[in-house]
């Protein structure tokens, strides 16, 4: 007789959760992140009080908060900051949950979309997650740990920032404001790590996953900013509208908090079901096979790269587009609020014989343009991705030049800028000129809009000659983008001096179409521009093509 | 262009250096017109760091170095015209189908043949319709030797061409040479396959950190190793041990086995015999030993010499 011996099935026990190993990666994220997270922490924090510190410096007594408050209550001013509630008790501490909260929204979402990503969907796509997977870990373990890391990380920031208000002992800072004006970053990074948490499910590169959730961060500020200019309830559909919708150091309202708190709750269970509906590194499509040739555009250069920038070029061009959709639809309000207002008419008269509208305008190309230029940095540095990727070492073993690979990829540069700048200026000239029943407003914007050009090149420029000359820094491209925001916007709160503004390309751009149209710097800038380039193709075929 | 007939390769004292580390060593490489030509070494020998130079990727620090009579930096893109290259890795477009990527190199090069390359992808077995991030680390290589071989070129430069390639395909990819080679084409095959390049060369290069250690026909290589003897003899082989030439003697159940150079073959047998041979089994070399040479067992002999000296 034999005897046969069965081992019991897998108990429930056994099993383990689709949390399993959680805690072990939680550990993991902190010591891959233990520079990083300080770093941001810092940086947030440090920001907040140094503002409020030079805020209490420039505006110290009632009588200039009065005139900050006057000049913050144009649409300008109002889609720049935040609602005007605010306006009504200009204390130091409403001044700072008015210019700063929107601004800060964004960069807590993007220190969480970028944290998010590069736990989850990067770990998967270089193939990292499926080591650490085919351990005792659960399916949901990588995004848990993330969440809860970027979440801590949140809540972190949020006590540091009240104990740094708080601390100051300022007047028209209160505990309690500063507690809620923390808690109002803490959601709103929470909502955006929420979004990103869903994003990374639906595609299968992490670059594309930061650029979607991103794309959210930046509707959300544009979704305020036309709500709290036109006062139509639009902010109510933005996450960075309900933070801004606390009146933390006014009445303290903590309810809208709550807003956040549940809308993150919902995209974290979504998150959850994408993701078991999935395999590992996979999105939620399946890949479709495709041509078994390529076409004759595809064998050129130019078609090449082309085809490897069109995803980046069709998507961005399309949230350029809607971006000036957005800002157009609200030109008409713009006017129509003022239009009344005797006070305003001096303003205007100081502008110059410009509408308001116009030189609301003019302030909102900046920003586009400024936009567009993160398009250009990333699609500048392309050929470095592929050089990196070990992609660009075959087909320079071919017989392309290094001149003319580099090259292709700088024209489909130029091109994308071109589509950027048209895109956003189409969308606000043909919105504006519906909304305000004006079509002369087309062209007009659709030039404002163009005129940004030489100072993208310029953008262009300094990230290939980085590329060609000092490869492994060429990220350093992205301080263009970088600083022209931050001498954009809080330049203008801070009152930067003058220089600073001239260190950025796009401080050299008439503002039109307030301004009258000057050749000299855009030729300028374009000059440079070719030089920059230049440059960077010869630096580029004398260095080696390096892999690493 | 002088050196176009005789050497397709020609590299003399080839130095180069990243960082500190120094990648190549007075390299010398001498690859002839119509031969196959192997190179092999370790891993991190630096057999990919030559081709890079030969490429025109990367620049040596000191040395000279012609492919096909030119300057593969300054030439580089002339050169690249009339040869074709597989990389040991090689990375595609997660975003463009492997059809798609195989005729993009072989058009960016010039001389694509539509109807060669529709045959390789039949020969090979590769569905050139999937996306770049569908297809497996060996259908991968195949893209890209698909690639190469599609154009009708002088000189083919492959970096261990078939790492993932299951031994049904390494077969296809032989006859592929032996086709190139038929077809009067050059090739220089790096490889750590001892068996691919002894089935397939007509010459073989061994580099070892940075520097080639043994260059040479397979049979002038085999001048220079030792031939494994398994022998039996009617009286006992005492002094054995004390000829010169003789490595490792070891006697099993009354069976003499040793290694012998090969110039010292004849003497050796010649005292065998004079004990009176009953069976003899004489091995040539096989190039795992020619290897082991170089960087197992010789690396104490090097010692031992230098110790001695």
């Amino acid at each position: 007789m034999t005897i046969t011996t069965t081992r019991p099935a897998v108990t429930a026990h056994d099993r383990g959760s689709t949390f399993t190993g959680t805690g072990a990666l939680v550990r993991f994220i902190l010591r891959r992140d233990r520079v990083r997270i300080p770093v941001w922490l810092a940086a947030l924090t440090l920001t907040t009080v140094g503002t409020a510190q030079s805020f209490q410096d420039l505006y110290g007594d009632d009588t200039n908060r009065a005139q900050v408050a006057e000049t913050m209550s144009t649409p300008a001013g109002l889609a720049m900051t935040g609602p005007a509630h605010y306006l009504g008790d200009y204390t130091l501490g409403a001044m700072m949950s008015h210019q700063m909260l929107g601004f800060m929204a964004i960069m807590v979402g993007l220190m969480s979309v970028l944290a998010v990503v590069r736990h989850t969907r990067a770990e998967e796509e270089t193939g990292r997650a499926e080591l650490v997977r085919a351990n005792v870990v659960g399916r949901h373990a990588h995004l848990v740990a993330a969440l809860a890391v970027v979440a801590a990380t949140n809540v972190v920031l949020a006590l540091l920032i009240a104990a740094g208000l708080g601390g100051l002992g300022m007047a028209g800072i209160t505990w309690s404001g500063a507690l809620l004006y923390g808690a109002a970053h803490a959601a709103a990074g929470i909502v955006f790590a929420g979004v990103a948490a869903v994003t990374v499910q639906i595609t299968e590169h992490s670059r594309g996953a930061a650029g979607l959730a991103l794309a959210v961060v930046g509707v959300a500020y544009v979704l305020r900013a036309a709500g709290d200019v036109g006062d139509n309830g639009l902010s109510w559909l933005s996450p960075i509208g309900w933070v801004q919708a606390t009146w933390a150091f006014l009445e303290n309202r903590w309810w809208p908090l709550l807003l956040a708190v549940a809308l993150a709750v919902g995209l974290v269970l979504v998150a959850f079901q994408l993701s078991s509906r999935r395999d590992v590194g996979a999105g939620l499509r399946q890949p479709r096979s495709g041509a078994a040739a390529a076409s004759n555009a595809l064998a050129h250069p130019i078609g090449f790269a082309l085809r490897l920038h069109r995803g980046l070029m069709f998507g961005f061009g399309v949230a350029m587009l809607l971006l000036g959709v957005t800002y157009g639809s609200i030109l008409g309000e713009a006017e129509d609020m003022l239009a009344g207002i005797d006070a305003f008419q001096d303003v205007i008269a100081e502008i110059g014989g410009a509408t308001v509208a116009e030189s609301f305008a003019s302030m909102v190309m900046v920003i586009m343009a400024i936009i567009a230029s993160v398009y250009v940095v990333m699609a500048a540095l392309r050929p470095r991705a592929e050089e990196n990727a070990g992609r660009a070492e075959p087909v320079l073993a071919t017989a392309l030049s290094r001149v003319r690979w580099l090259g292709s990829h700088l024209v489909v540069v130029l091109i994308g800028s071109v589509v950027m700048l048209l895109a956003a200026g189409l969308g606000i000239g043909l919105s504006g000129a519906s909304s305000m029943g004006d079509s002369s407003m087309v062209g007009k914007l659709v030039g404002a809009s163009l005129a940004y050009l030489p100072a993208l090149w310029v953008t262009a420029g300094i990230a290939v000659l980085l590329v060609g000359l000092v490869p492994r820094a060429a990220a350093l491209a992205w301080i263009v983008p970088l600083y022209a925001f931050l001498v954009g916007y809080l330049g203008q709160i801070l009152q930067f001096p003058n220089w600073m503004n001239n260190l950025s390309p796009f401080g050299h751009i008439p503002q039109l179409p307030v301004d009258d149209l000057d050749f000299v710097p855009l030729l300028a800038l374009t000059a440079l521009a070719a030089a920059l380039a230049v440059g960077g193709l010869l630096a580029f075929r004398e260095r080696e093509v390096n892999v690493t | 262009m002088p050196a176009l007939t005789d050497a397709a390769i020609s590299v003399s004292g080839l130095d180069k250096s990243f960082g500190t580390t120094k990648a190549l060593d007075q390299l010398d490489l001498t690859v002839h017109t119509e031969e196959v030509h192997g190179f092999l070494g370790p891993n991190g020998a630096g057999k990919s760091t030559t081709i890079r130079v030969l490429l025109g990727l990367l620049r040596s620090d000191a040395g000279t170095a012609a492919v096909l009579g030119g300057d593969p930096w300054r030439d580089a893109v002339a050169l690249h015209r009339r040869l074709s290259y597989v990389a040991g890795d090689v990375n595609l477009w997660p975003n463009l189908t492997g059809g798609e990527a195989i005729d993009l190199f072989a058009r960016l090069r010039g001389g694509f043949d539509r109807k060669r390359r529709d045959a390789l992808c039949d020969r090979f077995d590769l569905d050139p319709t999937k996306k770049g991030r569908t297809y497996s680390k060996g259908n991968r290589q195949k893209v890209a030797i698909v690639a190469a071989l599609a154009s009708d070129v002088e000189l083919l430069v492959l970096d261990e061409p078939t790492a993932g390639l299951d031994p049904l395909m390494e077969s296809v990819f032989a006859e592929c040479v032996r086709e190139l080679k038929a077809a009067g084409r050059t090739v220089l095959l790096s490889s750590h396959i001892l068996a691919q390049v002894e089935a397939l060369c007509d010459r073989v290069s061994i580099i070892r950190l940075g520097h080639i250690v043994e260059s040479g026909s397979l049979s002038e290589l085999r001048h220079l190793t030792r031939t494994t003897v398994i022998a039996e003899t009617a009286r006992p082989a005492d002094r054995l041990a004390e000829l010169p030439g003789v490595h490792d003697p070891a006697v099993h159940n009354g069976q003499l086995r040793f290694d012998v150079d090969t110039e010292q073959l004849d003497a050796v047998i010649g005292y065998l015999h004079s004990l009176g041979i009953r069976s003899l089994v004489s091995q040539p070399p096989t190039l795992e030993q020619l290897f082991m040479r170089h960087y197992g067992d010789d690396l104490n002999a090097d010692v031992t010499t230098t110790r001695s000296a």
